[in-house]
């Protein structure tokens, strides 16, 4: 159970407070207008923000000082997901020990990783020799060998088509269901929401709310969102 | 609890190389002070000698900032056959001692030399070089490749995919200025006004021989005659705290001014230029490169000229002084890496003030001084002669400290930027970040800093005068001191094999770090 | 075990230093170059000291000086090498230098009395010019004319500070105004005599600060008899180089016995072709040929030990003043 437990989470010159539980193993969209604090959110839980008030818990276990690498969280950004001067081996690597001194098991597990997400073979390659889906795959794999507890999506794949996009997201989603992992997801797109989020956290106003099913929200949105999806949002 | 962001990698090495710097400066420092005996305070003539210093020091950074410039932009988005080979030789005059390049400059813009001979045919007067201008010249001649090199340095570290962003929304030339160049020179420009003025300050021999006479008498100057002439080792003392504090001045107002943003991150591509390709701009780009390479390149093949003849003239003291100079050179490059990486690292995570502070005192503090400061700490303990070698590749790597961490810390600080958080989320140990990120990343600028510092260690007389006997002279000194003997065509001749020398140190390097690092 | 192995290094290496005692000699920087006169000189010393003979070179004269004086009487040096006439009085104020009973039949163009130092060569500052080139008489011809020279900065050069004294001294009150006439005549001043000398060779000036013997090496090293000096008729500085030991000195004999050496054929011998100076004692075989086509100045110039220190300062002043303006 992740649990933020009343917080406020600043970001430079404004916060973002929550009061809520997620389940382990849920798959949650965060939804909500631009700018209302969805990535402040994530970053707070990652560690990358200060939270100056309430405790973030994982398990009943504390994690409100720890350092990011410290959090049983693993988390993708919109961009610079891949060091480019590493190879994608290396970059996956990462995930299993962050000083690349890997045994055979783990090389072979790396393999395992990049074969799992459809990169097989290409492990020697830089990510600039890459595509766009390829490299998110690849940023995938390491999130595979991570096998955090909890998994941060920021936007990943809003570059990518629709097409390769669902792809992503299916394959998110079986990592999660390889690994177990809980997942938060920031989303600008109702359908990536339906399509692999039970359920989904609305942030509005500095506000993040508790969890509701993603259909329910979707189907009924409160006024502030409703302004934001339009009438696409609607089925 | 206090909730603060904990840096990716460690600062604290880096501070406590720049305290050990700062302390090394001062212990100097204060050794001659101690040993000074009375002695008068600073006179009208030492004003006098400020006022020359500080003047012709700005205006010596100023014209070779704004000089390099138009170079290192015509350099950066251009290709040709042997660019990298010019690139290198464009920086020659930096690393040379200053005699061999001051008597180089005068084969071509002295009274004799090829400007004022070809003046002669046309039945003009030769040009006077010598003069507030002679000065002037002389140091732009030095400094403008370093200059270039730092501003070339910015356009490099300017990601491709900001340009193939500005060809995407058409930008044209003078576009690409605003969206791209004046920010990254607001942030380059500072420093390097900063370091070439602290290189100006402490120069000598150079404004006093092309200043042509009393006039141009630099603090360095009043420093050597309180020292030689008067043995006034407090006054010299205090001619060298106040050359500290306008290196510091300058440096720090500096330092405020070139704060502003970086250019995020990007993966490395070579970069293209769709916006310079008008026949003016080609024109324009052509003629810089030409005057540029015409002004610097002139003057050294004056030295090769002048060298060949005397290069079958060589002693084996010059051979057996290329050696211990090339010794010298890359036990200096090390320990300038040793303390410039660190001390970039905690630039890079918040600690740029102390860290360039510490680093621009190897330039501030006359090497007369600091030299004389270390003689008088090593002299009870050892002989002087025994510690010639390290006390050299010492002090030359803290003269070389300045460039390396101009060079250093904007990558340093980017990759920290763009990659410490993906580092941080993957609970990679400072050590690891070190070696698999920040070096990697940082090969290309290890190499040109390495490079760059072993160069300035051959070409430097420095403080090897002070404590070297008859066998451990190194190149530069063995030069004078072939002069001194009127050996002046074997002195030509260990120019050019200095020359040489210097060049291929720093290709090497140069190349070494640039092999590896992702294209 | 240890202890005696320890002890055998040290007993060794005491017999072998009492063996072969050692010389320190602190000397200029070119006259340890392989063409100076510093491994002709140790080679002829080793052979009769039964030592060795080391020199530790230390920029110029005045560097020479500043050093002994930064290292006092911990100095390594046994014998100082170098300083000149210019210097002695500050160089005896240290009270560093141990007196000397050596004496010699000198050849000076001044009378030698000194109980500390003793000369070993001198030479007398000229002008040197290209010699298809008409000279000036004196200072007042040069200044009248449109010829170019090359100076030393005195500050930082020890023929600088030559030509300071010699001015004062030919011109005393008037140097001044010597000095505002020839103010147009000067292109620049270097820090060093290797700067100038370069610069003249390169063709910069039309004459160049150095000593009267400068032809001769050319004469003699190069075969070349394009460079004269110029005899002004003032008469011409002398600058008498000079050698002293040290009090502190750990090896007072050898020391004494090397300044004896000095003043003997085997070292005066070698001075004209290395150090192209005038050897203090003109050796048996007389001079090499090519110094007998060297200018006589008329007069030889030199202001006395006593007086020169005060000289100095007052003669650098009315120089900055009439060059700075």
């Amino acid at each position: 159970m992740l649990t933020l437990d009343a917080i406020t989470i600043e970001n430079g010159g404004y916060a973002v407070q929550a009061d809520l539980t997620i389940a382990p193993g849920q798959r949650v969209a965060v939804i909500g207008p631009s700018g209302a604090g969805k990535s402040t959110l994530l970053g707070g839980i990652a560690g990358f923000l200060p939270v100056p008030h309430g405790r973030i818990l994982w398990r009943d276990a504390e994690i409100t000082a720890s350092t990011p690498g410290q959090r049983p969280v693993a988390m993708l950004f919109q961009d610079g997901n891949l060091f480019p001067h590493l190879t994608l081996a290396q970059n996956v690597g990462l995930g299993l020990r962050p000083d690349l001194r890997l045994s055979p098991e783990q090389r072979a597990q790396v393999d395992a990783a990049l074969t799992r997400v459809g990169l097989s073979g290409l492990g020697a390659r830089k990510p600039a020799a890459l595509s766009g889906g390829q490299q998110s795959r690849a940023a995938l794999a390491r999130v595979l060998v991570q096998s955090r507890d909890i998994l941060l999506l920021d936007e990943p794949f809003a570059a990518l088509g629709p097409a390769l996009k669902a792809d992503m997201l299916d394959l998110v989603a079986e990592v999660c269901a390889d690994t177990g992992a809980t997942l938060l997801m920031v989303s600008h797109d109702p359908t990536d929401a339906r399509r692999i989020c039970s359920h989904a956290v609305l942030v509005a106003d500095g506000q993040a709310h508790p969890p509701v099913e993603t259909a329910t929200l979707l189907n009924d949105p409160p006024p502030a969102l409703r302004a934001y999806l339009g009438q696409d949002g609607l089925p | 609890m206090a909730w603060r962001t904990q840096p990716v990698i460690s600062p604290r090495s880096g501070v406590v190389a720049a305290i050990a710097i700062a302390a090394l400066m001062a212990a100097a420092l204060g050794a001659v002070l101690w040993r000074a005996e009375g002695g008068r305070g600073l006179g009208p003539a030492d004003w006098s000698a400020l006022r020359f210093t500080v003047v012709q020091a700005a205006v010596s950074a100023l014209v070779s900032v704004a000089l390099a410039v138009p170079v290192a932009r015509a350099l950066a988005r251009r290709q040709f056959m042997g660019r990298g080979l010019l690139i290198t030789l464009l920086g020659a005059p930096f690393i040379l001692p200053v005699i061999v390049a001051v008597i180089g400059l005068l084969a071509v813009f002295g009274r004799n030399g090829w400007i004022s001979t070809a003046l002669g045919w046309a039945g003009f007067e030769p040009v006077h070089i010598y003069g507030f201008h002679g000065v002037v010249l002389a140091h732009v001649f030095f400094n403008l490749p370093l200059a270039t090199r730092l501003v070339l340095q910015g356009w490099a570290d300017i990601p491709a995919e900001r340009f193939l962003l500005a060809a995407q929304v058409n930008a044209d030339a003078r576009a690409i200025r605003r969206l791209l160049e004046f920010p990254m020179l607001r942030q380059v420009l500072p420093g390097a006004l900063a370091v070439i003025f602290a290189v100006c300050l402490t120069s000598f021999a150079v404004a006093l021989m092309l200043g042509g006479g009393p006039r141009a008498t630099t603090i360095e100057l009043a420093i050597y005659q309180a020292f030689r002439f008067d043995f006034d080792l407090g006054r010299a003392a205090l001619l060298a705290l106040v050359q500290i504090a306008l290196t510091l001045g300058a440096a720090l107002m500096a330092l405020r001014l070139g704060r502003g943003d970086g250019f995020g991150a990007g993966l490395d591509r070579p970069v293209r230029r769709w916006d310079a390709n008008g026949l003016g701009l080609r024109a324009l780009d052509a003629g810089v490169i030409t005057l540029a390479a015409a002004f610097l390149l002139l003057p050294m093949g004056a030295i090769v000229a002048n060298g060949l003849a005397g290069l079958s003239a060589l002693p084996n003291s010059m051979f057996r002084a290329a050696g211990v100079s090339l010794g010298v050179a890359l036990a200096s490059a090390a320990v300038l890496l040793l303390l410039a990486l660190p001390m970039a690292i905690a630039a890079a995570t918040g600690r740029a003030a102390t860290v360039e502070t510490a680093g621009l005192l190897g330039l501030a503090v006359s090497s007369l001084v600091l030299g004389t400061g270390l003689f008088i700490l090593i002299h009870p303990i050892a002989s002087p002669a025994a510690f010639a070698w390290p006390v050299t590749a010492l002090v030359n790597a803290l003269m070389a400290l300045p460039f390396a961490l101009r060079i250093l810390i904007p990558p340093a600080r980017e990759v920290v930027r763009t990659q410490g958080r993906l580092a941080q989320s993957l609970a990679m140990p400072g050590l690891s970040f070190l070696r698999l990120v920040l070096l990697p990343r940082l090969r290309r600028q290890i190499g040109f800093a390495a490079g760059l510092g072993a160069a300035l260690s051959m070409g430097d007389l420095g403080v090897i005068a002070l404590f070297a006997d008859a066998d451990r002279a190194t190149l530069p000194l063995q030069i004078y001191r072939l002069m001194g003997a009127y050996q002046m065509q074997a002195a030509a001749g260990g120019a050019l094999l200095l020359l040489v020398l210097s060049l291929a140190l720093f290709r090497t390097f140069d190349w070494l770090g640039a092999r590896h690092a992702d294209a | 075990m240890k202890y005696l192995a320890f002890a055998a290094g040290i007993f060794c290496a005491t017999g072998l230093a009492a063996e072969t005692p050692e010389l320190t000699v602190y000397t200029y920087d070119s006259f340890v170059t392989e063409w100076g006169p510093g491994p002709a000189v140790k080679a002829a010393f080793e052979e009769t000291c039964g030592c060795t003979l080391n020199f530790v070179a230390a920029g110029d004269g005045a560097a020479l000086l500043a050093r002994l004086r930064l290292e006092g009487a911990r100095t390594e040096a046994d014998v100082v090498l170098g300083l000149d006439t210019n210097l002695t009085a500050a160089a005896r104020e240290t009270g560093l230098f141990a007196p000397t009973e050596i004496e010699a039949d000198y050849d000076l163009p001044v009378a030698w009395d000194d109980d500390t130092f003793i000369p070993y060569d001198w030479g007398y500052f000229a002008f040197v010019h290209a010699a298809d080139m008409p000279a000036p008489q004196d200072f007042l011809e040069l200044a009248r004319s449109d010829l170019k020279i090359v100076i030393q900065d005195p500050r930082s050069s020890t023929p600088g500070l030559g030509l300071l004294m010699w001015v004062k001294a030919a011109y005393g009150d008037d140097a001044a105004q010597v000095w505002t006439d020839l103010a147009d005549n000067i292109v620049t001043v270097t820090k060093g005599w290797s700067e100038a000398y370069g610069l003249f060779l390169d063709g910069e000036a039309d004459m160049v600060l150095s000593y009267t013997t400068s032809p001769a090496y050319h004469i003699i090293a190069e075969d070349d008899t394009t460079k004269d000096a110029a005899s002004f008729d003032e008469g011409h500085y002398v600058q008498i180089e000079v050698a002293g030991r040290l009090a502190a000195s750990d090896q007072p004999e050898l020391a004494e016995q090397f300044l004896n050496f000095m003043v003997s054929d085997a070292f005066q011998s070698v001075i004209p072709t290395t150090n192209w100076m005038y050897p203090a004692v003109t050796p048996a075989q007389g001079l090499p040929k090519g110094f007998d086509a060297l200018v006589e100045p008329r007069e030889a110039l030199l202001i006395p030990e006593d007086q020169a220190q005060a000289t100095r300062d007052t003669a650098l002043a009315e120089w900055l003043g009439a060059l700075s303006r």
